[in-house]
Formats: C-alpha cells, structure tokens, sequence
C-alpha cells in the first residue's frame, strides 16, 4: 500500500514535467557559419558517431581533407562568447557542448583532451603550397639546391 | 576419519571489529583514488622515470599470492592429499579475493580508470598485458566453477578432480603470464629474462601459502575454532620447501644475469649499490623472507614459528616484488652505451622514487579488500570446516 | 593489422544513424561517408618518414627543436603545484654525452624513433598505440586507458605520462591528463605536406642538423645520405629499425 501511494506522488510529480516538455528543453546557442546541409536534427541526432567515425579516420588513417565532423571544425561556428567577448570554455556552463550536455546528464569525454574553444592557430589547418617555406616540398627544393652547391664546391 | 562439516563463520563482535577496520582501509584507499583522479599521478611519487610504483607492487603481490593460494585445494584434488581436503574450499574462495583485490590496485591505478571498459572489449593479442586480462577473467570463472563444484553434493569425484586439474593448469599459466608481464620486456636490462614466469610460479607458491595460513587462521580464531598443531606444521614445513625454491630461482635468476656482461651494471646496482634496493634484497628478501623462515620451520618447528615464518614471507616477497619491479625502473636505460651523459634531465642516472600516503592507502586498501570479501564469504558460504584439528588426521 | 576506420565505417552502416540518413537522402551519406578513397590524402603505404640526425651538425647549446615541438604541441608547461622536471612530458629532449674512452663530446635530440618493430605497440593492452601505415608510431589516446606498460617497454624513455589536467591544448596536438603521449612526427604537419616543426627549428637555427624524409624511396636526401655515410640506429641490439638514425655519435 505504501508502495503504491509512493508511486502516485512520484506520478504527481512528474507529470506536470511532461506537460511543458518543451518549455524545459534547452536552448541552443546560435551558430555561425552557412548551416549543416544535412539538418540541425541530424546532426543532433548523429553527431557523436560521425565524430568517432572521423576521429579514427583522421588519427589512425591519416585522412586530413576529407573530414566532415570534428572538434576544430565545429567551434567555426558553435562558440558562445562570454561578456568580454572571449569565448566560452567548457568549464563555462554557457558552451555549446555543455547546453544540451548538461540537461541530459551526458559527460562528453572530449574536452580531456581536447580544446573546446576555436584556436587562433590555424597554420596548419590547409594543405600546404609548394611555396610554403616550411612545405616538403619547398624543403626539398632546398636540400637539392644545397647539395648542387656541395658538389659544386668540390669541384 | 569423521566426516567435514562446513559452517559460516558467526557475526561476532570481534569479527565485526575487524570488518569495520578493514571497511575504513578500503575507505582510505577510496579516498585517495578519488584525489588521484581529481588532481592526477602528480601528487603520487611516481613519475615519467619510475611509472609503476608501490600501488603495482601490492598489486603483483596480491595477483601472484592469489594463485598460489589456491594451492592448497590443488594439493587435495589434484594430488590427492587428504589431509587438505577440508581447506580446499576456502581456499579457492580466498584465491579469488585475492585477485580481486590486486586488481582492483591495478585498475583505479590507471590513469583512466573510467575507461575500464575499453580494457575489456579492445584487445592487442600481442599484448602479454591483453593475454593477463583474460588469464584474470579465466581465473574467475573456472576457480568460481570450481568452488560450486566443490560445494555440491554428490557429484562424483572425477567431476572434482577435472574441476581441480583445470583450476591447477589455469593458475600456472596466469602467473607465468604475470611474470612474462616483466620477462618479455626487452627494453629493460633489470626484467627481459626467460626465468620471470618459473620464478613467480615459485614465488606464487610461497606468497600464497603464507597468506592462506594467516588468513585461515585469523578466521579460525575468531570464530573459536580448532587448527590441529601437527596441520600447522605440516603446512609451515611445506612453506620452507616453496621458500627454498624461491630461493632457489632467485639464485639462478642473479647468476645468469652476472654471467652476462651487458647485465653487470644493473645486478652491481640490486646486490651491492643499489642504497635501499641492496638493503631490501639482501636484508629483507634473502634473510628475512626466505632464510630466517626456513630456519623457523626446519629447525625449530612450532605453531608460533610457523606463523612468524607466514609473516616473514609476506614481508619478504613485498620486498622482492619491490626490487624487481621499482629496482628494475629505477636503475637507468642503456641508450648511449660508451657515452656518459654531460647534460640530460634524469638520462643515465638512477631514477628515484619516494611512495606517498596516496599509493600506500591504495595499495593496502587491495589488500584489505581482498581480506574483507574473504570473511564476508566465509559468513555467508559455508565453505570453512567446523575444526580443523589434528584428531582428523590420524598419520 | 585490422583496419578500425573502415570497421568504425561497417558499424555506422549497420546502426540507425546511417538508415535515418538513407532515408533522408541518398545524396546526404555520400556527403558525410563518401568522398574517392582513391584520391584522398591519406597516410601512405608506399612512403616511410624519418628523421637523420647528425650529432656533429648538433650545437651543444642550441635547444631550437626543443622549444620549438614544446610550442607546436603545447606541452612543457603543464604546471601545478606539484610539478616537477620528473613528471614533466618530454617529447624531445636534448643530450650532451661524452665519449667515456677518448673524451670526445657531442649532443642530439632524442625523440620517438618511430620504430618499425616497436615495443610500446606490441605491449599496449588495447591497441592505443599504433603504427601508421607510413611507419608513424602514435598514441590513441581515445583509448589509452593509462596503464603505462608503453613506457616500461620503450627502450628510449620517449613516452610521457600526462600527471596533471591540461586546459585548452594546442589544436595541433590533443593532449590530456591519465593517458600516454609521445613525439608524433608531427603528423598533422606531414599529413598536410609540412616538414616537423623540430626539422623546421632546426634548419632555421642554421645548423640544420635534422634531415627529415622518405626512407622507401631511394632517391629521397635522406636515403641517399643513408647509404652514402655511416650511421647509427640507438639500441640497434634490438633489431627494432627505428625511423630515426644518428649520425657522427
């Protein structure tokens, strides 16, 4: 009998939860950027498996320009600045990540490791042009030019 | 001969006593993995020269004392010795605590331990690491076997003698595993040697045995019953036999490696300048650990002899088990032979180590886990005889 | 060796993820999954990258490709109250030696050698660390549990145990507290056609001291200065041909 009024009060309590289910949803900080071709709603739904999917892809392949989901790339457009206009880390409630994260009570295990803000270090983000200095291929082009000189010098 | 009964063990105020103070060890070390976890290694005294410290230490003792505990059901079912039937339950039952326990050092050791899932579903089956883990679940399943086995009425004893053989083949694998966990490490002069898995089958032998009479005993006492003197001799005679083949490979193991040039540096640091792994080997390990129990029990053959020598074991083996996993790091790779090192943080030196409070609670907090689901089991399964006195053996 | 990227790739196939998008629109998979394998930049059988050290190029007082790996990746400062040199990561660590018999002193940096038989591989528990195809030894740190039996296995003390949190990393080098890190070659330089910043610090330093290159093709500088000049692997008892050789040492 106690059991059973217990679980009316739990009743009680939980339906008015139900009934403004989307007034306690999350809101979404807006992003920047043009919008992801497949849809909010997919990417919602998939995000975590196409970033272990590429996170492989990237890490143990080696595939550097044919990547579509990954950390760097999403805070292109997903980042929440604060009052100073810097943006938001993960320990700051207001991050992207953590909006939806939190009101799940999902711990994403990204930010261990991973940076949650957009880095101002982008050197390396493109493939390199021949004309790079610090390309292979410049540095190359420069081995030879300094072994003509040698054996020019033996001469 | 009359027949074994089994009894749990009773709640008495005195056992409670000792549940509430292992129950606080295991509270400590919680304590200090959750502070290790928040802060990271960098509040342990380990470090990137010594990366196993004292937390492995009680870990690989537990993990080769496990095996060798369940010897004692070993020599009943598969050689066929009478006189330790009545143990053998208890004795699968702690092997299994005791493993639990030293694995329980070794994952909230990690530096990951969240991930512990990831250990269990990705394996590198060139790993001898992978192989332990499965050696570790293996162990589980057929010694538990083997204790429902045991436990069930009328079964016919070839069950039990199948149950055993298996049992006895799995551990001898497990702590040749464990010792290869050390032997297959090429990298290091200290470890990379054949001789690892025979040695801690041997040491696994004498660590068991001594923590099974300790173990046994301390339930026995508080629960009022009966260990036969002439059982205890027996057993403690059969310790100074594993303790000389301990000895015994030690023996080899330093020999071989001073025949060998390339290992002269590493065994000049172990047995003569080693500072408190010299001490540890010569003192604690040779004399204390091995020397001095032979004697107790060879030559002066008693009830309390054969307790201090379980005691001295333990001691020793920690202190082996030290030597060879904290001496091993610490003595500096080989990477520029011919070279002295001019400059070079930590390259070419002796690493040092100093354990803290955190990895000490740790690691006393596997053994007081393994302690305390030992007495819980023993309440709770009836798997320790009513008396173990001498009346029950009449040669 | 198991391909995981294409296993990862049959699990997402076989899960709602990719029915939903099937469902969507074809086009939408073939987007997200698709892209020519053919031609995709992607680690390289075919080539095996190296480095060759020369130690008599090597000043003793020059630390450029130190300092320049620490920026790159973002380690080096990991700080905390406990900190300290023995916990510190070091990727790369410069040593100056001393012939014991004829006096003779020469430095170089010592990093990952890259190994072609490595240990750390062959020991990790679950795989996290791995070789590339192109001879790249890595650490996945996605499911590196911290166990560190890597680093009892490495023979050159190249792995690091990361003691403390890192806050915002390098987005160059992901890096994080409890899990193993090591010299990756700079891999996300190489992948897109850049040489390793410590070969970039180096040359820039004037001593130009480091040759990096392909060891399988024959006509690369370094191969050529391979089989031209006498030169060392360290450890070499242990067969393990590393990618990284030293010269003059």
């Amino acid at each position: 009998m106690r059991l059973i009024l217990a679980f009316l009060v739990l009743l009680g309590l939980s339906l008015p939860l139900h009934a403004d289910d989307h007034e306690g949803l999350p809101a979404v900080p807006k992003a920047t950027g043009e919008p992801h071709p497949e849809g909010n709603e997919y990417w919602r739904k998939n995000h975590m498996t196409l970033l272990l999917h590429d996170r492989d892809l990237t890490l143990r392949e080696g595939e550097r320009e044919d990547i579509r989901a990954s950390l760097e790339s999403c805070f292109d457009c997903h980042t929440v600045k604060d009052e100073a206009g810097e943006a938001v880390t993960i320990e700051d409630e207001r991050h992207f990540c953590r909006v939806c994260h939190d009101y799940a009570a999902v711990k994403p295990d990204c930010f261990t490791c991973h940076r949650s803000t957009p880095s101002d270090n982008v050197a390396n983000r493109l493939m390199a042009t021949p004309e790079e200095p610090n390309s292979i291929a410049a540095y190359l082009e420069r081995l030879k030019a300094l072994e003509a000189d040698e054996s020019e010098a033996s001469q | 001969m009359e027949r074994t009964i089994y009894r749990t063990i009773k709640a008495t105020p005195a056992s409670w006593g000792v549940a509430i103070l292992l129950a606080a060890i295991i509270g400590a070390a919680g304590l200090a993995v959750l502070t290790i976890e928040h802060y990271g290694h960098i509040i342990t005294g380990m470090n990137n020269q010594i990366v196993w410290g004292l937390p492995h230490v009680f870990a690989i003792f537990l993990i080769v004392a496990a095996s060798g505990v369940l010897n004692v059901a070993s020599i009943s079912s598969v050689f066929g010795k009478k006189a330790y039937k009545p143990m053998a339950r208890f004795s699968a039952l702690l092997s299994i605590t005791v493993l639990l326990g030293g694995l329980a050092i070794l994952v909230l050791d990690l530096g990951r331990p969240d991930r512990l899932i990831v250990a269990m579903t990705k394996y590198n089956f060139t790993s001898i690491f992978a192989w332990n883990m499965i050696l570790y679940n293996g162990f589980f399943a057929i010694v538990g076997a083997y204790l429902v086995v045991q436990m069930t009425q009328g079964l016919s004893p070839r069950v039990h003698k199948a149950a055993g053989i298996a049992a006895f083949t799995w551990r001898l694998i497990l702590t040749t595993g464990t010792g290869s966990i050390f032997g297959w490490l090429v990298a290091r002069p200290g470890y990379d040697a054949a001789i690892m898995g025979p040695l801690f089958i041997a040491m696994s032998f004498a660590f068991g045995l001594a923590l099974f009479i300790l173990v046994t005993l301390a339930l026995f006492r508080l629960d009022g019953r009966i260990f036969g003197d002439k059982l205890m001799l027996r057993l403690g005679n059969l310790l100074g036999v594993f303790v000389a083949v301990v000895l015994y490979f030690t023996i080899v193991q330093h020999l071989t490696a001073l025949y060998a040039e390339e290992h002269a540096g590493i065994e000049r640091f172990i047995l003569l300048d080693g500072g408190a792994y010299t001490t540890l080997f010569w003192l604690v390990q040779v004399v204390l650990g091995a020397l001095v129990p032979m004697a107790l029990v060879f030559l002066r053959p008693s009830r309390a002899s054969t307790i201090l020598a379980s005691f001295l074991v333990i001691l020793g083996g920690l202190a082996q088990i030290y030597v060879i996993v904290i001496g091993g790091q610490a003595y500096p790779l080989q990477i520029f032979p011919g070279y002295e090192v001019l400059e070079g943080f930590n390259e070419g030196v002796v690493n040092s180590y100093s354990p803290t409070i955190y990895e000490l609670a740790l690691g006393l907090g596997g053994v007081a886990l393994a302690l305390l689901a030992a007495g819980l089991g023993a309440k709770i399964l009836r798997v320790l005889p009513t008396n173990l006195s001498d009346a029950n053996y009449p040669d | 060796m198991t391909n995981r990227a294409e296993m990862t790739r049959r699990d997402i196939l076989k899960s709602g993820a990719a029915v939903a998008t099937l469902t969507l629109a074809p086009g939408v998979t073939l987007m997200t999954f698709g892209g020519s394998e053919a031609n995709a930049a992607r680690a390289d059988a075919g080539k095996r990258w190296g480095l060759l050290i020369d130690a008599n190029k090597c000043a003793a007082d020059c630390s450029a490709c130190v300092t320049a790996c620490k920026t790159e990746n973002g380690w080096g400062n990991d700080g905390g109250e406990h900190s300290g040199p023995e916990t510190e990561s070091a990727w790369i660590r410069k040593v100056t030696l001393r012939d014991k018999h004829t006096g003779r002193q020469v430095s170089a940096p010592v990093m990952c050698q890259h190994c072609e038989s490595p240990p750390c591989v062959d020991v990790c528990p679950t795989g996290a660390s791995m070789q590339r195809v192109d001879g790249i030894v890595l650490v996945d740190k996605h499911i590196c549990i911290g166990c560190r039996y890597c680093m009892m296995a490495c023979p050159f003390k190249a792995r690091s145990f990361v003691h403390s949190d890192v806050p915002e990393q390098s987005v160059n080098a992901p890096r994080g507290k409890g899990v193993v890190e090591s010299c990756t070659l700079c891999v996300h330089r190489v992948d897109r056609g850049r040489i390793p910043a410590c070969v970039e610090a180096c040359e820039a330093s004037g001593n130009s001291a480091i040759l990096f290159g392909d060891l399988k093709d024959p006509e690369s500088p370094i191969s050529r200065a391979l089989k031209q000049y006498s030169s060392i692997a360290l450890r070499a008892d242990l067969e393990l041909n590393p990618g990284v050789r030293y010269q003059n040492l």
